[in-house]
């Protein structure tokens, strides 16, 4: 079966790059704390990028395998956008004056 | 009326073809595209509890940074680079496997398993203290200093994600141990290396989840 | 296959069915023949219990007073008939039986791409089914099939940990069934088979396998979150601990609603089937038919928030959901069209499955209809939790589904048993089912209408009328459902010997004998003409 094979080299400097990447996201938080959360989840979406594309040979793959990494993607992003677009959107309506904001319950 | 035609199967024994299959080919591409399948499965299960994240950090910001202080950075970031490392030597134990290299292939799932069950060690510390400390949701749940009740809800989440991720580790090392046997009897080699494949599949989704929940439970 | 003989009974006579007797070579069959069979045994007792939970629920309403029962207990009647019917019969229905029995046969496979995982897959449907059982026998749950929290999570006193369980495994079931669909119609498909050439019941397979993958996870994660709740009361969906009972409903109908397509799917497959094949005439618009499969399968997962209009959700989110619910109803009703399109100038013929795919359409047409009626939020305002509801999903589940899992076990029958059922019997049964099941619902659209709530035992003396009206409709529709069970169990031993092709069909599951060899086919088919090609049959017969 003529399927391709990645060099070792390949490997190991993905690994390096991820190894930087996951170095970042702690440095950043270290120096912005919370505020980093942004910064945080991209280097998350690219370091799981390069391990679907090259750890798991997404990229010398079948169109279909691309396709269900796709899918994926989607409907994970249609369940978190769409759960919070209702959320999101609570406080666009007109409440009763002294109606308490959702989610900021006192005890 | 179809036509029919006699198709003559030829199952070598290096190829180890099923019955249901025409050829090796169909073989390797049904075993990776059922596995791709398996995984899509996983991304909505672990994907609901993304959700529930999503939604109560938003509502308790407040609530969260005080969990949040509670995990211990190092050893999020040590796990985090064990598992990147393991992502490494299972990739590299499928090229051996690709290129018929069986002792390298044997050592590579074997460091695979030894940096998969260093993450499980480090995790069994952090909820032992986490337990110690009474921060394990539930009717004995402690926190010391005031703090909005909600605290709790988020050290469920941790918990619970943590804990699924943990427990699709063990079976990961479940599967590399038979994997591991298999292998050292020479059954692996460039003309059957699926089930390598398909377990290494398993094991990047595995880190990709992990890759996410560092950030996501222990620095932001 | 290799060519070399066995030295067992002819190989003329040799089929799936008599390939072995013992316990071993059913339970530890990777055979998807004897697979299918083995679910429709399990799923038909599930029906039978679902039945009856019914008939106590039926029995109840007769009078407006709740005399019969008290209210926790009807709670349990009620629920206990949700979760048994939903996860236990609709949702394996269809696909577990004729679909593991067929696809591989209509695609020219040997087996499924996964036999083994196919044999788990019904191992799991069974302990879920266990769980089920235990949690009935330890005096069931009260929650409703749906669930909601904080009561099933803190309040509720009765099994909800062992009815999650067993929701929870079936849902694997489900979800592994739906990984070797796809898997199988992507790379096992004969030369000569290409997507073109697909029956649309494999297309309307391969589309509700996309939900049962992506959607079963969902409700998993969901109910592990519940099972923890009710274990260790953390709080997750119990509002005086800081939880959000709205978000448990997100998250349970962002499953359930595209659930409900894939009970409806492979149905609408077997309607496609059984019309084409009863007009002898090629389906109309065969490639809007495919298309509208895969459009209700992606649409159905924008609009769960449709069962949350008066939870608490935003307006503004309802809004969306509710054009998005308009929306998925035109693919629907495209295959309603198309189903007519093709019985119009085709030689129809009405035997019972023929019939049972008649009544589907009509029922399904009524059951749609109200659907997007409850779409609309005005109107939903008013008619959420009434019975109105209650009549609509029992028409699309009831009207349309169980009538096409009848007419499909009617029309394949003869495939996977080698016998023919006795026509006439089956006929009245038919029509049993068609009048027991107007009469149980139509009464209850106009007393939700009025006002009923559901899941109420008692209520008031003026909708006495419709609730009588209704539980008779049921005792007929009980007949309808209990002659076939006898029926079809005395044709296993005493009925008609099939032919390959008693109906004069195209498809490749018709080549093969009744019941087919354990291999499906001696030599594999090589597939070279168009699907459903009646034209030619006909132009045939007129040479002759």
């Amino acid at each position: 079966m003529e399927h391709h094979v990645s060099s070792t080299r390949l490997y190991f400097g993905i690994f390096a790059t991820l190894m930087v990447c996951t170095f970042l996201t702690v440095f950043v938080r270290m120096n912005l704390g919370i505020k980093s959360i942004g910064i945080a989840l991209s280097i998350a979406v690219v370091k799981a990028t390069l391990v679907i594309l090259y750890f798991m040979h997404v990229k010398y793959s079948h169109v279909l395998t691309k396709l269900a990494v796709w899918i994926a993607v989607v409907f994970l992003g249609i369940l978190l956008v769409m759960l919070s677009m209702d959320y999101a959107s609570r406080d666009w309506q007109y409440h009763e004056p002294g109606w308490e904001k959702q989610g900021v319950l006192k005890n | 009326m179809s036509e029919h035609a006699a198709i003559a199967h030829h199952h070598h024994s290096e190829e180890h073809v099923a019955h249901q299959f025409d050829n090796a080919l169909q073989q390797y591409e049904s075993g990776n595209l059922g596995m791709w399948l398996f995984l899509l499965t996983e991304v909505m299960f672990f994907g609901g509890m993304f959700g529930a994240y999503t939604i109560y950090r938003a509502w308790y910001p407040e609530a969260f940074e005080i969990a949040s202080s509670a995990t211990n950075i190092p050893l999020g970031a040590f796990n985090t680079v064990v598992l990147i490392v393991s992502s490494l030597t299972m990739a590299l134990a499928v090229q051996s496997a690709q290129l018929g290299k069986t002792k390298r292939l044997v050592w590579n799932i074997i460091l695979t398993m030894v940096f998969g069950t260093a993450f499980l060690v480090v995790k069994y510390f952090e909820y032992s203290e986490k337990i110690g400390h009474h921060h394990f949701p539930g009717s004995s749940f402690v926190w010391e200093t005031p703090a909005p009740r909600e605290v709790q809800i988020l050290f469920c989440l941790y918990f619970a994600m943590t804990g699924m991720h943990a427990l699709h580790m063990i079976v990961g090392l479940g599967i590399m141990t038979w994997l591991l046997v298999n292998a050292i009897k020479g059954v692996y080699g460039p003309k059957y290396y699926n089930p390598v494949e398909v377990s290494g599949l398993y094991w990047h989704f595995v880190d990709i989840v992990w890759i996410f929940l560092f950030p996501m439970l222990y620095l932001i | 296959m290799s060519a070399t003989h066995e030295a067992t009974p002819p190989t003329s006579e040799l089929n799936y069915l008599n390939n072995g007797w013992t316990w071993q070579s059913w339970l530890l069959t990777g055979d998807h023949k004897r697979i299918a069979m083995l679910y429709v045994i399990s799923i038909t007792v599930f029906f039978a219990l679902g039945g009856l939970f019914a008939g106590a629920v039926r029995l109840e309403l007769i009078t407006p007073q709740g005399d019969m029962m008290d209210a926790e207990t009807y709670n349990k009647m009620f629920t206990m008939h949700g979760v048994i019917m939903v996860f236990f019969f609709l949702i394996p229905s269809v696909p577990a039986t004729i679909g593991n029995f067929l696809i591989p046969i209509m695609v020219g496979a040997r087996d499924l791409a996964f036999p083994k995982i196919n044999l788990l897959s019904w191992y799991l449907y069974v302990i879920g089914g266990f769980c089920g059982l235990y949690a009935a026998a330890v005096g069931g749950v009260d929650t409703g099939w749906t669930f909601y929290t904080p009561y099933s999570s803190t309040y509720s006193n009765s099994a909800v940990i062992a009815t999650a369980m067993g929701a929870f495994v079936a849902g694997f079931s489900s979800i592994l069934t739906g990984l070797n669909f796809i898997v199988t119609i992507h790379k096992m498909r004969a030369p000569g088979m290409t997507w073109g050439r697909l029956p649309l019941f494999v297309w309307a397979h391969y589309a509700t396998s996309l939900i049962q993958l992506l959607g079963t996870p969902v409700i998993a994660i969901t109910l592990v979150l519940l099972m923890l709740e009710r274990a260790f009361r953390i709080g997750f969906f119990d509002p005086a601990l800081g939880g959000d009972p709205v978000l448990f409903q997100h998250l349970f109908w962002f499953y359930s609603h595209p659930a409900v397509y894939i009970m409806i799917l492979p149905g609408m497959g077997v309607i496609s089937e059984i019309i084409t094949c009863f007009s002898k005439k090629h389906v109309f618009g065969y490639h809007f038919v495919a298309g509208s499969s895969l459009a209700i399968a992606i649409l159905g997962f924008f609009v769960w928030g449709h069962h949350m209009f008066t939870a608490g959700q935003s307006t503004y989110a309802g809004m969306v959901f509710s054009l998005i619910t308009f929306a998925v109803a035109v693919p629907s009703a495209v295959k309603i069209f198309n189903w007519t399109a093709t019985m119009y100038k085709g030689s129809v013929s009405y035997e019972t499955p023929m019939l049972y795919a008649m009544g589907f359409i009509g029922l399904f047409t009524i059951g749609g209809v109200t659907g997007v009626m409850l779409a609309t939020m005005a109107i939903d305002l008013h008619l959420h939790d009434t019975y109105f509801v209650v009549a609509h999903f029992h028409y699309v589940m009831v009207g349309g589904m169980v009538m096409a899992y009848m007419g499909g076990m009617h029309f394949w029958w003869p495939k996977m048993t080698g016998r023919m059922y006795p026509e006439h019997w089956a006929k009245l049964s038919a029509g049993l089912v068609f009048i027991g099941f107007n009469l149980t619902f139509f009464p209850q659209f106009i007393v939700g209408y009025l006002g009923m709530p559901r899941r109420y035992h008692a209520y008031p003396e003026e909708f006495q009328v419709f609730q009588v009206l209704s539980t008779a409709g049921a005792s007929v529709l009980g007949v309808g459902y209990l002659l076939p069970l006898i029926y079809f169990t005395w044709s296993i031993f005493k009925g008609e010997k099939a032919p390959p092709n008693p109906y004069n069909a195209k498809g490749l599951e018709w080549t093969v004998p009744s019941p087919p060899p354990t291999e499906n086919f001696r030599i594999m088919p090589v597939v070279n003409e168009e699907v459903y090609a009646y034209a030619e049959q006909h132009e045939e017969k007129a040479l002759v």
